[in-house]
């Protein structure tokens, strides 16, 4: 110990604080402080980079799924639209087929009075030819009929028969 | 391949032959006497690296004439003493002779300079301890040179891995990126764990200075140019000074309230805790001083040893032996180096944690 202290030399102490001091002065300034810098900021670019890359990530995962709902939506929309469109068919048919029931019955029952029409004026028709026949057919028999004098004696005597009951 | 294998295979003999052959040459003339004159030299020299030293030697030898001659550069020193006395090292030669400033003499003696007379004489007490005054010595030394350049390399390192952000949108470039999953690692793992999220901040540039700088420092005392800072208690000291000063001036009341009145313990315990954890705050620096001194003193001294066993031994089984157990001990020195930077950043921030920890009683 006795030794050591005797070693011991200012000069070496006062040297060495001197150098080692200006030494943390000038590399903090000159050296460590842009080391650590650049270093920090690179960490941080690094970090900030994988950040913007799991990012993105997310956002490419979102934009697939809010793909695939648009997609769903628009299978949804267009099975939505068939649908609609079957059955807008439906209720076209089954209307034209209601309105073409009734077009033909509606036909169906002109036709009919038509008809009904028609035949009532064949039998009207009819009535009255009968009718003329039946006369021309009486003329004709009360014309053979009153041509004998005879016959015509009868009637007027049946005739006047007729009239003495009265 | 094959080819290869034999070459390196004959090379190996060779060498080891070789290496024998000048032992077996040279060990008639240096008999016994030298071994112990060896060792005494070896520990002499383990003693002299790991002081600081004026000069930034890097192998000395003797010529053929006996002068020792020393390769490498001098360095200034100055002293205080009646105003500035600057020179340079060289004229010490190596506590050769005695160097004049002014009209002062110095003389270095155990690594250390004294105020002399111009013959250099020196005073000893009975205690054998050199009783000359010692001038206030803020010299130039070669652990201060380590520094210098680690710091500049340090700048240059981590100046060019900022602009290398600045310039490629972020992303480093170049040799310095290197260092960013340790920068990396002392944020995430050393201080946010230890201080938190909120306040980490501040004492970033604190944390990773010393960390690289004792880093630096544990490697640069592991290469061939031997210099021992982090080795040196006064550096230790100095580092574990500003922890111990950045804990207590950034330290929050509950920091203080937990020192002096510790809460949720009955009141005579909190009169006997408080000289306790005062002594604390001090020991807690103190430990951080000593345990990277130790280490890394320990490490040069047990390498420097095996290296000098292989002089020792002076036969190729030993040597060879101990060059492989210095060579993995310098593998586990170099973990070590790491280790204890690591250690001091760890326990530096776990005592900045305890300074701004909230109260949650």
């Amino acid at each position: 110990m006795e030794k050591l202290i005797e070693e011991f030399s200012f000069g070496l102490f006062f040297w060495q604080t001197l150098i080692f001091v200006g030494l943390v002065l000038l590399l903090g300034k000159f050296a460590w402080k842009p080391i650590l810098n650049a270093v920090n900021e690179r960490e941080q670019g690094i970090k900030d980079a994988l950040d913007a890359a799991a990012k993105a990530q997310e956002d490419m995962a979102q934009l697939n799924a809010s793909n695939e709902k648009l997609l769903q939506q628009a299978r949804q929309e267009r099975e939505q639209m068939l649908l609609e469109a079957r059955q807008f068919k439906d209720k076209l048919m089954a209307e034209a087929k209601e309105q073409a029931q009734a077009e033909g019955e509606k036909l169906l029952a002109q036709a009919q009075a038509v008809i009904e029409g028609e035949k009532k004026a064949a039998v009207e028709d009819l009535k009255k030819q009968v009718a003329s026949y039946s006369i021309e057919i009486a003329e004709k028999l009360l014309k053979s009929e009153l041509s004998a004098q005879a016959k015509q004696d009868q009637l007027v005597e049946n005739l006047v028969k007729e009239i003495k009951i009265n | 391949m094959k080819y290869q294998r034999i070459i390196f295979k004959v090379a190996l003999a060779l060498t080891l032959v070789g290496s024998w052959g000048v032992a077996a040459a040279e060990s008639p003339k240096e008999a016994h006497a030298e071994g112990t004159d060896l060792k005494t030299e070896i520990k002499e020299y383990i003693q002299h690296h790991l002081q600081d030293s004026y000069d930034f030697s890097l192998y000395s030898y003797t010529d053929e004439e006996g002068n020792h001659v020393y390769v490498g550069a001098p360095l200034p020193v100055i002293l205080w003493d009646n105003g500035v006395q600057l020179f340079s090292s060289a004229a010490l030669h190596h506590g050769e002779s005695v160097a004049e400033s002014n009209g002062n003499y110095y003389a270095l003696a155990h690594g250390k300079i004294y105020k002399t007379d111009a013959q250099g004489t020196l005073n000893y007490d009975e205690n054998h301890h050199i009783t000359n005054a010692k001038p206030l010595d803020f010299s130039i030394t070669k652990s201060v040179v380590a520094m210098l350049f680690v710091g500049a390399l340090m700048f240059f390192l981590f100046r060019s891995l900022a602009k290398s952000y600045a310039a490629n949108r972020g992303v480093p470039t170049g040799f310095a990126r290197l260092f960013e999953p340790i920068v990396l690692y002392i944020r995430d793992d050393i201080a946010i764990p230890n201080i938190g999220h909120k306040h980490y901040k501040k004492y970033m540039s604190y944390l990773l200075t010393i960390f690289f700088f004792v880093w630096f420092l544990n490697l640069l005392g592991l290469t061939p140019l031997g210099v021992n800072v982090t080795g040196n208690i006064a550096v230790t000291f100095g580092l574990s000074l500003l922890t111990f000063l950045v804990t207590n001036l950034t330290a929050n009341k509950n920091y203080w309230g937990h020192i002096f009145w510790m809460p949720g313990v009955p009141k005579a315990m909190k009169v006997i805790l408080a000289p306790i954890e005062l002594l604390g705050v001090v020991i807690k620096p103190f430990s951080l001083m000593i345990r990277l001194w130790a280490n890394m003193s320990a490490g040069h001294i047990v390498l420097m040893s095996l290296i000098g066993l292989i002089f020792i031994f002076h036969n190729w089984i030993g040597s060879s032996l101990s060059f492989v157990l210095s060579f993995v001990l310098s593998i586990l020195e170099l973990l070590v180096a790491a280790l204890q930077a690591y250690i001091f950043t760890m326990l530096s921030s776990l005592y900045f944690g305890f300074a701004n920890e909230e109260a949650h009683h």
